[in-house]
């Protein structure tokens, strides 16, 4: 068995895995709740991932780099209260302009993060915890204790979660979701096949020897900022969608919940491994656990945290122990071959020299 | 350290904004200085900062500890639930220690023994402990508790001072004397500079990383604990989030997020710091989540200040003056 996995990549390993523990915990719910496996349930997850899914992608390109954002939760708020209030005002607006406000309004307070972490060279956890502050006492500030209501957004924005853009079953793909999951391919595409992108993994994984190799450091964990302001960005324009009523309180407790999400996903703490796919069903997988428990009578509701906190720490163990083991399979068959090698050359030369 | 050399410092630095902050209240402020106002303004926050002071230990070993917040919340509502099912409230105290040093060395072993990144462990604890804590008291909210543990909270143990702040002084001797003058405290720091040269020159690495989380686990249970008596009532969101705020205190305090580096007396000026500023800026009428936003610049500009070094400046601009007329 372990032989082969150890010649699957890993990454493609990791996400078996995942997709696997998906299927356990569906089934294991659908053993112990009636009446679980319906459209419902699709239609339920998939309308409360959608959000998450971005933020949890943009927490990946930052991590990858070996870097962290604790910002993000309140950049989402930000940017969904100041989208809100733009459309509030000028309800004329189209939804492209609104979707490129949010998203370059994310961009801007990515950029700096980006140019304190990779500029200022300050630890982003440093940096992320105080602009967290101060991008959510901004929002306080920004919105003169107000709120935005959903009676004064217009009828698109407000219907454009929950249109249902094909039907299979009782399963509906919604727009936001299916929105989502586009752009977390896109962002996958992006990660394992442009050259710029492989960039991000090279710092991630050794900072020193991709700055020898030429790449520019500084430019790049800049970028991977800026590009997960704007994805948190466009994660505030589907809070605003979805939610419609934003408080100044709007994606409190995101930062640690995406960083849950990726860590689950097989994302590496440390940098330089994980995949966005990973961390969109590192996302789907915390929320249908945080669902279903609800709908589970053996358990009362309140059990939800605690159960979650568990499975993220088994799920992180179980990773890290059978990777420990992978490599230690990997290691022992180089080490064979070469003996391998080493005993054919010696009995090469045994024989004698050729004339 | 030459007293000299010890102004020039960051603690150097931090002392003289913590003066500048005190001069800059009392002048706003008539009431500042007074007895009862310094009490009250340790008061508010008294919980987080007796968590700072084992924090800077877990940070200067070159780890995190992100369930301080939640663990504080589990302690807090598991008292409230012995003592509404009828367990003695001193009973009760002592099996919330207990809960809060289990908890702690659960952390350590995941992180000690399986080896996972502290950030990791302690946000899946960070949501466990929490979860604990709601599934304990769901969405009550538990009070009534005896007077003498209120008491113990929010009337004053020696004279006006209550028993909260002694505990704060008490540990923050005793911690400090371990981390500056004890083998303890020399391993703390050589583990955090450099865990495999730490443990090449024989120390358990493991086992030292194990006592400091579990202990991280007993004083934010005591921490939890303080909370329920000040308050006087418990509930699910108990301490929610103070994590962060005892990090930034600690890192504003000169501890290194790469381990190795700080003291408790940086971290207890930072505190200072912090808790004057607070009660300044609410003197001015700021709102709390505006002055969070001025902590949060502070702990930036914090690390960028230091390295702001207007001699090296110089220097290099001499050096490149030197250099001209050869290259």
């Amino acid at each position: 068995m372990l032989r082969l996995m150890d010649r699957l990549n890993p990454q493609v390993l990791r996400i078996l895995a995942l997709l696997a523990v998906l299927v356990a915990v569906i089934l294991f719910f659908a053993a112990v709740v009636p009446n679980y496996l319906n459209g419902r349930l699709f239609n339920r997850v998939s309308s409360s991932v959608a959000i998450m899914a971005l933020i949890a992608t943009a927490q990946t390109l930052v991590i990858i780099t070996r870097n962290i954002d604790l910002s993000i939760g309140s950049t989402v708020g930000f940017v969904a209260f100041a989208t809100g209030s733009l459309i509030t005002n000028n309800p004329d607006l189209g939804p492209v302009v609104l979707v490129l406000y949010a998203m370059a309004l994310g961009a801007v307070f990515g950029a700096i993060n980006g140019l304190l972490v990779a500029f200022a060279r300050v630890p982003s956890i440093i940096v992320t915890l105080g602009t967290m502050a101060l991008f959510r006492s901004a929002l306080v500030e920004y919105s003169d204790s107000k709120s935005i209501s959903t009676a004064n957004l217009p009828e698109w924005l407000v219907s454009f979660p929950n249109t249902v853009l094909w039907q299979w079953g009782q399963m509906q793909f919604r727009a936001a979701f299916v929105a989502a999951v586009v752009v977390v391919l896109i962002v996958h595409v992006a990660l394992s096949r442009l050259r710029a992108a492989r960039r991000l993994y090279a710092i991630g994984s050794n900072p020193e020897a991709a700055e020898m190799a030429g790449i520019d450091t500084r430019k790049t964990v800049f970028v991977a900022f800026v590009l997960a302001g704007a994805l948190a960005g466009l994660g505030g324009f589907m809070f605003l969608a979805r939610f419609g009523t934003i408080t100044v309180v709007a994606g409190l407790g995101f930062e640690l919940k995406s960083v849950a999400a990726a860590v689950v996903g097989g994302v590496n703490i440390f940098g330089g491994s994980g995949t966005v796919i990973g961390a969109l069903i590192g996302a789907i997988l915390v929320d249908l656990i945080d669902t279903s428990l609800v709908r589970w009578q053996m358990v009362s509701e309140f059990w939800r945290e605690a159960v979650l906190g568990i499975l993220i720490l088994l799920s992180v163990a179980a990773d890290a122990l059978l990777m420990r083991r992978l490599v230690a399979a990997r290691a022992a068959r180089e080490h064979r071959k070469a003996e391998e090698r080493i005993a054919r050359e010696l009995a090469a030369q045994a024989q004698g020299p050729a004339p | 350290m030459t007293l000299l050399a010890r102004l020039k410092s960051w603690e150097g630095f931090l002392l003289a904004a913590l003066v500048a902050i005190i001069i800059a209240n009392a002048t706003l402020s008539p009431q500042f200085l007074t007895l009862s106002n310094q009490i009250n303004l340790f008061q508010l926050s008294i919980e987080k900062i007796i968590v700072a002071l084992i924090m800077t230990f877990i940070i200067i070993n070159a780890e995190i500890d992100l369930s301080v917040g939640s663990m504080m919340g589990l302690a807090a509502c598991a008292f409230g639930f012995l003592f509404a099912s009828g367990v003695p409230a001193g009973l009760a105290c002592l099996l919330v220690l207990l809960i809060g040093a289990l908890g702690g060395a659960l952390n350590g072993l995941f992180i000690a023994w399986v080896g996972l990144p502290s950030l990791v462990v302690t946000l899946a604890t960070l949501i466990g402990f929490r979860g604990l804590a709601r599934v304990l008291v769901e969405d009550r909210g538990i009070t009534g508790f005896p007077d003498w543990f209120d008491a113990l909270g929010q009337r004053g143990l020696v004279g006006d001072i209550p028993l909260a702040l002694i505990l704060f002084a008490g540990l923050f001797v005793l911690f400090h004397i371990v981390l500056a003058h004890s083998g303890f405290g020399r391993k703390t720091y050589l583990i955090g500079n450099n865990r495999e040269v730490a443990a090449f020159a024989g120390i358990d690495t493991a086992r030292h990383k194990l006592i400091l989380f579990t202990l991280s686990g007993l004083v934010a249970a005591l921490a939890g604990l303080l909370f329920a008596a000040r308050v006087g009532a418990v509930r699910g969101d108990v301490a929610n989030g103070f994590e962060l705020d005892i990090i930034t205190m600690v890192l504003l305090g000169g501890v290194s997020i790469f381990g190795g580096r700080g003291s408790l007396v940086g971290t207890l000026l930072a505190v200072l710091i912090v808790l004057n500023l607070r009660n300044g800026m609410a003197l001015l009428n700021i709102t709390g989540h505006i002055q969070t936003g001025v902590i949060g610049i502070l702990l930036i500009a914090s690390v960028i200040a230091p390295r702001i070094d207007p001699g090296a400046l110089l220097r290099r601009r001499a050096g490149r003056a030197e250099e001209g007329p050869t290259g």
